[in-house]
């Protein structure tokens, strides 16, 4: 078997999704647990690293495939994801949180469960996508685009006013025959100081549904006479999340997937290819778009509530366009237009420029004896006075959590100039049902990819 | 165009628009609420007028930078995020250079130049103002704007350029790389705090009798006043009077054409750079010295507020960017007299919302570049 071959079939097995994802996934989680090993981490360090990588390489993969249905299915330039995030985990906290009476010193919420919380942080996200759809959608991409990145910082102003802060709920709803007494007197969006997350625990919540708490809690029992000693919970629980959210991606590819295939999908591949001759055709384009928008804004709020559900509390400032930005990175880092794709893109943006600096940053600590930084530049340029790079070494170091936003920009940057279309972009799907690709290679329409005889689909 | 027929486009307007039902309603509700308001002597005529008199600076600042923004979103047709970075780092380096004009040799070159960061010297202390210290504020306008004239030909040329056929939200994404890149080496040379840039207490200032009280007019809003309409004009004739501004249009319009036509049109491209870069570098200089304070996120802050002046002016008209800004500034800051003052920003960005609806090609539509 000549070399070339080899490298066919390499090229080949590369060209299977599972293995790509597997390959990716396990290159991370590799370099994390050498990187653990150079920390002289145990077994409880070890497990925790794991569980952070793990939770955010589901978070990013879940908003990145998100947005993917905005961007790389129907070509709406959403960059006010961020907004529709807020939404949902605003929404749920509000339902859920415990309520508290009169004259309390914090905002309290209705106290429904859980469950029902997360469906009204979705139903609402996804209104609120209508809300923003109905006009915009009739827009120019980049108008849409200032006007989605608008509606994110109203959002996030209305989170931040003083307005909003607390809501005094009348003692008796009258609702035209029915009338109750909700037991919530103080509701609201918290202000500035934003909301303490104290309903239930929602990992407790997910397994109490499904019956598995009580098995849980025997093996969290077990682990901790057996494998950790002292406390295991915590530990145990991120790694559970992590494997909850990683489930969640997985549902979302699912259901983008399917929709994809579906002639919905293929009408939104029409719209975002051509949206003129989608609608010569007979299609309802804006119906086709606002149904699409408020899909993908839904699973934002899904999204958001996922990403900070576990947290303690939320805050205003969290909801930043920032958060946007990264992941749109996220996407064309994997490729719009590919699910799998998206989803890579998330795990790399995750692993390698999310959080991949601050374990540098670790490494590089733990491998050399360092001195305390410097305060501010001007002492880190100092030392080029007298040829000392030391200073400013360390005070790149130190600043590595605003570096990094700096080699994202420089990646987005050297993406949009060499490769444009992602990873995984060339594998963008066409608005056909049937393959394109003419068999021999050569002559296809719409499928780059078929030219150079890569993958066919 | 008759009145009739006037009123029948209106009337159809009507029916077919929910919307702007919607919107006549809410300006005859702040109509009567302003009116009621002032006649109850709920609002008082100096706050208003206050209130107008800071968002009429607001919106020159906004305006000031818009033109730039507005300039190259025509010729170039994207939508450049990093706009405002481009204003931030105007200001850093214009007031690194006031800063160290004033406070020469008695403090370290590094800390003036770095605007004092983590707190090694104060604007206070140097007595940064147009009265206290002109010289280093003019000088320090003028090397903001040359600052970012630099900025901005830089990275155009390694950015921009290469992918200068590509679509325009592909160079909308680039520039957003472009933002986040040039804002985190601005926090990372200049440090994260917000820092006192001016020595507030010494500004003169005087204060206007209105009907029944006074609001207050400083040195640093004349100054901005003056700066602004004597930049705006310029630019005003530097458009009637070179044959820029016709090529300008042209490029607009199509490049190819204009290309054709004998236009140099990369040139025409890097002198759209330096009008706007260097107006946008001096606005955001005087932003700072307006309103004392400088952070690495101000520009961001403001970016926008600019795009929406921009596209409530329409796109590519210099006058647009101006009036739009006007208009936004006052949105911004007379709107806290009917809502909470948190949502002074979020009325501006609703006004432009409501203008893309009904107006997405601006107001002063059809008068592109001059």
């Amino acid at each position: 078997m000549s070399t070339s071959d080899l490298r066919g079939r390499f090229e080949g097995l590369f060209e299977r999704d599972v293995t790509l994802v597997l390959a990716v996934l396990g290159a991370l989680y590799l370099a994390y647990i050498l990187a653990g090993v150079a920390f002289g981490y145990g077994l409880r360090g070890q497990l925790n690293s794991i569980a952070n990588l793990t939770f955010y390489v589901g978070v990013f993969g879940m908003m990145a495939l998100a947005l993917n249905l905005h961007w790389g299915y129907t070509g709406l330039f959403n960059i006010g994801i961020v907004g529709f995030m807020g939404i949902g985990i605003y929404v749920t906290a509000l339902v859920s949180k415990p309520p508290v009476g009169d004259g309390a010193a914090q905002v309290g919420g209705f106290g429904l469960p859980l469950f029902v919380g997360v469906i009204a942080g979705v139903v609402i996200a996804g209104l609120f996508g209508l809300l923003v759809a109905l006009p915009a959608l009739r827009l120019r991409a980049d108008y849409l685009a200032i006007v989605t990145v608008a509606f994110s910082e109203i959002v996030r102003f209305t989170m931040m006013s003083r307005t909003f802060q607390t809501f005094t709920v009348p003692d008796t709803i009258d609702l035209w025959v029915v009338s109750f007494d909700p037991a919530a007197d103080t509701v609201g969006l918290g202000g500035g100081g934003g909301l303490i997350l104290n309903y239930t625990n929602p990992l407790e919540a997910l397994l109490r549904a499904l019956f598995l708490w009580d098995p849980y809690l025997g093996f969290v029992s077990f682990v901790e006479a057996s494998v950790i000693p002292n406390n295991p919970k915590p530990v145990l629980d991120g790694l559970l999340y992590g494997v909850v959210l990683i489930v969640g991606v997985g549902l979302f590819y699912l259901l983008l997937s399917r929709t994809g295939k579906s002639p919905f999908g293929r009408v939104l591949k029409a719209i975002r290819e051509d949206e003129d001759v989608a609608n010569a055709l007979g299609k309802d384009t804006d119906r086709f778009k606002l149904t699409a928008f408020v899909l993908g804004a839904a699973l934002m709020g899904l999204g958001g509530i996922l990403w900070y559900s576990g947290r303690g509390s939320i805050t205003p400032p969290s909801f930043r366009p920032n958060i946007t930005f990264f992941i749109w990175i996220a996407l064309i880092i994997g490729g719009a237009g590919s699910n799998t794709g998206s989803f890579l893109g998330g795990a790399i943006f995750a692993g390698v420029l999310y959080e991949g600096p601050r374990y540098f940053k670790n490494l590089v600590e733990t491998a050399f004896e360092l001195g305390d930084a410097p305060r501010n530049f001007g002492e880190a340029m100092a030392g080029f006075a007298s040829l000392d790079p030391m200073p400013f070494v360390l005070y790149t170091l130190d600043s590595v959590s605003q570096l990094r936003l700096v080699i994202m920009g420089v990646v987005l940057i050297w993406l949009m100039h060499n490769r444009p279309e992602g990873l995984l972009g060339h594998r963008k799907e066409t608005a056909s049902s049937v393959d394109l690709a003419r068999p021999g290679g050569g002559g296809s329409t719409g499928n780059p990819a078929a030219a150079d005889g890569g993958d066919e689909r | 165009m008759s009145v009739s027929e006037t009123f029948v486009r209106y009337r159809r307007t009507l029916s077919e628009e929910p919307l702007a039902i919607g919107v006549i309603l809410v300006a005859l509700w702040m109509v009567w609420s302003l009116v009621t308001g002032l006649a109850s002597g709920g609002i008082q005529i100096s706050s208003l007028a206050s209130l107008v008199w800071d968002g009429l600076l607001r919106g020159l600042i906004i305006g000031l930078a818009g033109i730039g923004l507005s300039m190259t979103y025509s010729i170039l047709n994207f939508a450049n995020f990093a706009h405002g970075d481009y204003l931030t780092s105007g200001a850093f380096a214009g007031m690194g250079a006031s800063y160290l004009i004033a406070g020469i040799g008695e403090n370290s070159v590094g800390a003036l130049l770095l605007v004092g960061a983590g707190g090694s010297v104060f604007g206070g202390a140097l007595g940064i103002g147009v009265t206290t210290a002109p010289i280093a504020v003019v000088l320090g306008a003028l090397v903001a704007g040359v600052a970012a004239i630099v900025l901005a030909l830089a990275i155009d040329r390694f950015v921009y350029r290469p992918i200068r056929d590509e679509s325009g939200i592909a160079l909308l994404i680039t520039s957003i790389g472009v933002a986040f890149a040039l804002r985190y080496l601005l926090q990372f040379v200049y440090g994260a705090g917000v820092r006192g840039t001016t020595a507030a207490g010494s500004v003169p200032r005087i204060n206007v009798p209105a009907i029944d009280g006074t609001f207050r007019v400083t040195a640093h809003d004349i100054s901005l006043i003056v700066v602004a309409a004597g930049l705006m004009l310029g630019v005003h004739l530097l458009l009637q009077r070179t044959k820029l501004g016709k090529a300008m249009r042209a490029m607009s319009d199509n490049e190819d054409l204009a290309r054709i036509t004998g236009i140099p049109t990369e040139q025409v491209i890097r002198t759209t750079w330096i009008v706007g870069a260097g107006l946008t570098g001096v606005a955001g200089y005087m932003f700072v010295l307006w309103k004392g304070t400088l952070g690495f996120n101000d520009g961001w802050l403001l970016l926008l507020l600019v795009f929406a002046a921009v596209i409530l002016g329409g796109i590519g008209s210099i006058y647009g960017a101006i009036g739009g800004g006007i208009i936004i500034g006052l949105t911004a800051s007379v709107s806290v007299i009917w809502i909470p003052s948190e949502f002074g920003r979020a009325a501006a960005f609703m006004v432009m919302i409501v203008i893309l609806l009904f107006k997405p090609e601006g107001i002063f539509s059809g008068r592109t570049t001059a």
